[in-house]
């Protein structure tokens, strides 16, 4: 019994990592329909720079909002720069700048900071919180920030015209350019949010798995099947999502005999494509409705 | 004219007996024989390495190697010749590999090929090599598949292969533990298995009863908490962490946060002071055991060690910037010196056949960042050239060298 | 809030209209085509036996993309797993060659035969999704291969971690030739007779009801096209195509291990494959062409940057060429013509 609750809660601080990485990853689809398969290393690269400054005597704080809002920009003019131009083309040319986007960030890490993992403070320390070994101080304010971080994006998005505007020109970039939304722009926003998004989970992850050009591939990956199992629409839907896959690799890999140890993500994923039949826009997405 | 009579004979002998040690030591140098990719002045080598995908992180070995390359040709190159080392990117997969050897060879015409990168490549090219009889020399990998003079006379390692590592925990915890219950940590790749084999080889018939916990991990896997936590639960109190630095520290941190401590040996690979126990935290690795073969280029104790100092005035001047702690550019660095090694034994015989005779001709030789006492020695029947490991314990600050060398050998 | 067009392929013109360009200029087009044959006939005499290897790994990584091309460009079905396909043709090639001793030329059938089973089993739970979610599905067979083929349970068959050997075929004893370029005309041969497969299904009443589901799937349903059983059938068939690529591989490369079958082959593919023109199908020996060329050339820019380098390629092409070769070679053709007839 002590290990079932013990893997849980460790599920549940993987899982964090991974509903982090599913928030942005959810966001770049509200803006733009698809997947951006660079989101991880533009991550990494936010925590990069954030140990840059840090190793320069920064102040946490400080480089921490710093690299927020530097990896806002940088998403904005990623989009505006490589994106812009690749609008009427089909989404596969978009695609394929993804992948180059991840080359090249995922190379440069690694020729500007080496390979050699690097350790990343963590702001809410390490000690186990109320003095419990389950879960540890900084596991819980990752938990706490992905909910922050969830609640401010629910405000800005039924809260405020400039959210209602976004989801506006996502759903329907025609009818949006019609009432007067810079379309554009509102692309371009939902880049830079994702991207300050990604900085975040990025300078939250790197304390748990240590620094090193790779640390956000294997999450990524698992963050898009926590954001596919909530539902691509639904950023709550995407959080618990990446709860519920940190919560199933860990069950699996433990409990599960013979298979489970080394087919864990097979049988996470498994596990996800079953859900799918059922619900085929994930558990809280919202279904699309085909008009003739 | 002195007619050659029993007199001057026996007064030439003393001349002779002087003369004739010198005449046996100077290599034959009336044969220049020249292999393909060889001049007066050139001798290329090829290579290949994981310089992008996801294997990227061990780039830093052809690195160094190119590196080092470059210092011999500063100084001179090798009898004279300067060495022409031709390196291509195989981002770890093996058709590329392949296409990149089959270029090395078929178009560039190397002499030979070293230290290509990683098991899975090597084995597509293990084939290839010795058809078309080019030596594929201290391959960067510690398989043990590549001690096989008989079906594979052209392919050679360097160093202790990892199922000989296992053996040794295997021994060390039968001496030091033998009521133990051990839980092993191992990366689902060639070299993690192999620990895995060498390890249960060695406890022989108590492999099933000692081993309770046999746990991997992926490289995409962001933590190893749970395998971890499931060791503790179930009451495991040997760990064999075989994993490399990212996850070893993981291990060591999450070990200590939960306050278990098992009896904890390391593997080679993962026991870089800088990359593995600082980023894990050095007051939680007290008491850590691990084999070592080469100085931790991190550990304060080789400071003043003229091995260690060459290497850090190498590193200084040929790789300026590079992160000391990789322990990549050690291993690198000396499977480049020990090819020098042979490459100087060839004198002039620069031939793929004299290249593999002389290979296999190392006796006693060192290279700098060697553990003191441990030395490379090959024969035509021993493709081992590195058998021997220490074991060290760390004590907050080094790692603390005890106990004999040990070898091993894989039957 | 997404329309379902959206989640398929929207600009890839049908094979029709293509002809219809081209339609100006018949006799080109023939020519075109035998003068591309009559160079590849003679090409390993002129090479020596690595850069036809690398040939014959071209030609083997189109016909994977010709497989992935059905899938995604004219059916419209997303896949980010085909990698997967891939690698199980070859291992069935190296699985059957090495335990069971059959000749190299049965294997390419078997290897064709099971990766249609699986591909049409893929298709089943395809048909309820779209899009990103399709994606996952796709993706995580790329995932699932790997690790079954590590996986200790399943080692007896497939060598686990340490791959399995397969040996060169052997060149029919009557002819002069190498290994490498038997193995050339081989592939060849097996090529010219997919890539006619699959350009004669295309331009029949199938492959026109198959890119009628990918347009419009309800009209498509209502006009009484079996829109289940072609898209199901359709995955069968691409995977079919990729299976039998990669028994060609296991040939070539002599080798296969888990480590040659990763996530990023699949994505490898698809990148060639949407540089190489969605829905055409001599795009997709561009495709290859890029696959295998291309990580070289950004190697010898910069050894330390060779991923960066690769990226860069990739979006200069892409801005260059945002329908990839075939678009922008249509784009030409069109101009030429403009051009003659102002």
């Amino acid at each position: 019994m002590q290990l079932l609750l013990q893997q849980v809660m460790a599920g549940l601080a993987n899982g964090a990592i991974y509903a982090g990485m599913a928030l942005a990853v959810v966001m770049i689809f509200l803006a733009i329909d698809h997947l951006n398969f660079a989101q991880g290393e533009m991550a990494t690269f936010s925590a990069y720079v954030a140990w840059q400054l840090l190793a320069w005597g920064t102040p946490y704080w400080v480089a921490f909002v710093v690299v927020v809002i530097v990896s806002f920009i940088g998403g904005v003019a990623i989009e505006r720069i490589l994106f812009k131009p690749l609008h009427h083309a089909s989404i596969f040319a978009n695609l394929v700048a993804f992948f180059a986007l991840f080359s090249i960030l995922n190379s440069a890490d690694g020729y500007l900071w080496d390979y050699t993992i690097k350790t990343f403070p963590s702001p809410f320390g390490t000690k186990p919180l109320f003095g419990s070994v389950l879960i540890d101080a900084h596991e819980a304010g990752m938990i706490v920030v992905t909910a922050v971080l969830l609640g401010l994006l629910y405000l800005f998005f039924r809260g405020t015209r400039l959210g209602l505007a976004m989801r506006a020109a996502a759903a329907n970039p025609e009818s949006a350019r019609l009432v007067g939304i810079r379309v554009g722009w509102m692309t371009a926003l939902g880049w830079g949010i994702a991207a300050a998004i990604g900085a975040v989970a990025g300078m939250l992850i790197a304390p748990v798995v240590f620094l090193d050009p790779n640390m956000m591939f294997g999450v990524l990956l698992y963050g898009f099947a926590g954001a596919v199992l909530g539902g691509l629409t639904s950023p709550g839907g995407a959080v618990l999502g990446g709860f519920a896959v940190g919560i199933i690799e860990n069950l699996a890999g433990t409990f599960i005999p013979y298979f489970g140890r080394d087919l864990k993500l097979t049988i996470a994923l498994l596990v996800i494509v079953a859900v799918l039949m059922v619900r085929p826009a994930g558990i809280f997405g919202r279904s699309v409705v085909s008009r003739v | 004219m002195k007619k050659l009579t029993r007199r001057t004979i026996l007064a030439a002998a003393p001349a002779l007996a002087v003369g004739a040690p010198l005449l046996r030591a100077r290599p034959a140098r009336a044969a220049k024989e020249y292999g393909p990719g060889v001049t007066d002045t050139e001798i290329k080598i090829g290579n290949t390495g994981p310089y992008s995908g996801p294997a990227s992180s061990y780039s830093s070995v052809p690195r160094s190697q190119a590196a080092y390359w470059k210092m011999i040709n500063d100084q001179g190159g090798v009898n004279g010749r300067k060495v022409n080392f031709i390196s291509y990117d195989d981002a770890y997969s093996p058709p590329k590999t392949v296409e990149m050897v089959r270029k090395l060879v078929e178009e560039d015409q190397v002499l030979l090929v070293a230290s290509p990168l990683g098991t899975p490549t090597n084995s597509a090219i293990w084939h290839y090599m010795n058809q078309k009889k080019v030596p594929q020399l201290f391959v960067a990998t510690g398989a043990t598949k590549w001690d096989d003079p008989k079906g594979h006379p052209w392919t050679m390692g360097l160093q202790p292969n990892y199922q000989v590592e296992g053996r040794i925990y295997a021994s060390y915890i039968l001496q030091n533990k033998s009521d133990g219950k051990i839980g092993v940590l191992y990366q689902d790749d060639d070299f993690g298995k192999d620990y895995v084999k060498g390890l249960t080889d060695g406890l022989g018939d108590k492999a099933a009863s000692m081993i309770v916990v046999k746990a991997s991990y992926e490289t995409t896997d962001p933590t190893v908490d749970s395998q971890v936590l499931d060791m503790q639960a179930r009451g495991v109190d040997v760990f064999v962490n075989t994993a490399i630095p990212k996850f070893a520290a993981q291990a060591i941190r999450k070990a200590a946060e939960i306050e278990w401590k098992p009896l904890h040996i390391l593997s080679s690979i993962g026991s870089s002071i800088g990359a593995t126990l600082k980023p894990a935290g050095l007051e939680h690795c007290r008491g850590i055991v691990t084999d070592l073969y080469l100085k931790d280029s991190t550990d304060p104790k080789w400071q003043d060690d003229p091995g260690f100092k060459g290497w850090s005035s190498f590193m200084d001047k040929y790789l300026p910037g590079a992160d000391k702690s990789d322990g990549g550019y050690v291993a690198g660095s000396q499977l480049a010196a020990t090819l020098v090694q042979v490459l100087k034994q060839c004198s002039d015989e620069l031939t793929r056949e004299n290249v593999m005779k002389q290979a296999a001709n190392l006796h006693d030789f060192t290279v700098p960042m060697l553990l003191p006492g441990i030395t490379i020695n090959t024969s035509p029947t021993d493709f081992a050239p590195i058998k021997q490991v220490q074991m060290g314990r760390f004590d907050g600050e080094h790692w603390e060298l005890f106990g004999p060398l040990l070898a091993g050998a894989v039957g | 809030m997404t329309t379902p067009q959206q989640d398929t392929v929207p600009f890839a013109p049908a094979v029709a209209e293509h002809d219809a360009r081209l339609a100006a200029w018949p006799a080109t087009r023939h020519w075109v085509l035998a003068g591309v044959l009559a160079i590849a006939l003679v090409l390993p005499f002129v090479f020596q036996g690595f850069v036809v290897f690398q040939l014959t790994q071209v030609m083997i990584y189109g016909l994977a993309i010709l497989g992935l091309n059905l899938l995604t460009g004219f059916s419209g079905q997303f896949s980010v797993g085909h990698g997967a396909f891939y690698g199980l043709g070859a291992y069935v090639t190296a699985i059957l060659m090495d335990r069971y001793g059959v000749a190299y030329y049965w294997t390419l059938p078997a290897a064709g035969g099971v990766c249609f089973v699986v591909g049409t089993l893929f298709g089943l739970p395809a048909l309820r999704l779209r899009g990103l979610y399709l994606a996952l599905v796709t993706f995580a067979a790329a995932v699932a291969l790997p690790q079954l083929l590590k996986f200790h349970g399943l080692e007896g068959w497939t060598g686990g971690v340490q791959g399995i050997v397969v040996d060169q075929p052997d060149v029919p004893g009557f002819l002069p030739i190498d290994t490498d370029q038997w193995l050339y005309y081989f592939t060849l041969a097996v090529v010219l007779v997919m890539f006619a497969g699959a350009s004669s299904l295309v331009k029949s009443r199938t492959g026109r009801a198959i890119m009628a589901i990918r347009d419009h799937e309800i009209a498509a349903a209502a006009m009484g096209i079996n829109a289940p059983l072609y898209k199901t059938l359709t995955f069968g068939v691409s995977a079919l195509f990729t299976g039998v690529a990669g028994a060609l591989g296991a040939l070539a490369v002599q080798f296969v291990a888990p480590d040659s079958f990763s996530l990023f082959l699949s994505l490898y593919f698809l990148v060639g494959l949407i540089l190489g023109g969605m829905g055409s199908l001599p795009g997709c020996l561009f495709g290859g062409l890029f696959v295998l060329y291309v990580p070289n050339i950004a190697e010898e820019v910069s050894r330390g940057l060779a991923g960066a380098i690769y990226g860069v390629i990739m979006l200069l092409v892409i801005f260059v060429m945002p329908s990839g070769a075939a678009g922008f070679t249509r784009l030409a053709f069109a101009y030429v013509s403009r051009w003659r007839n102002r």
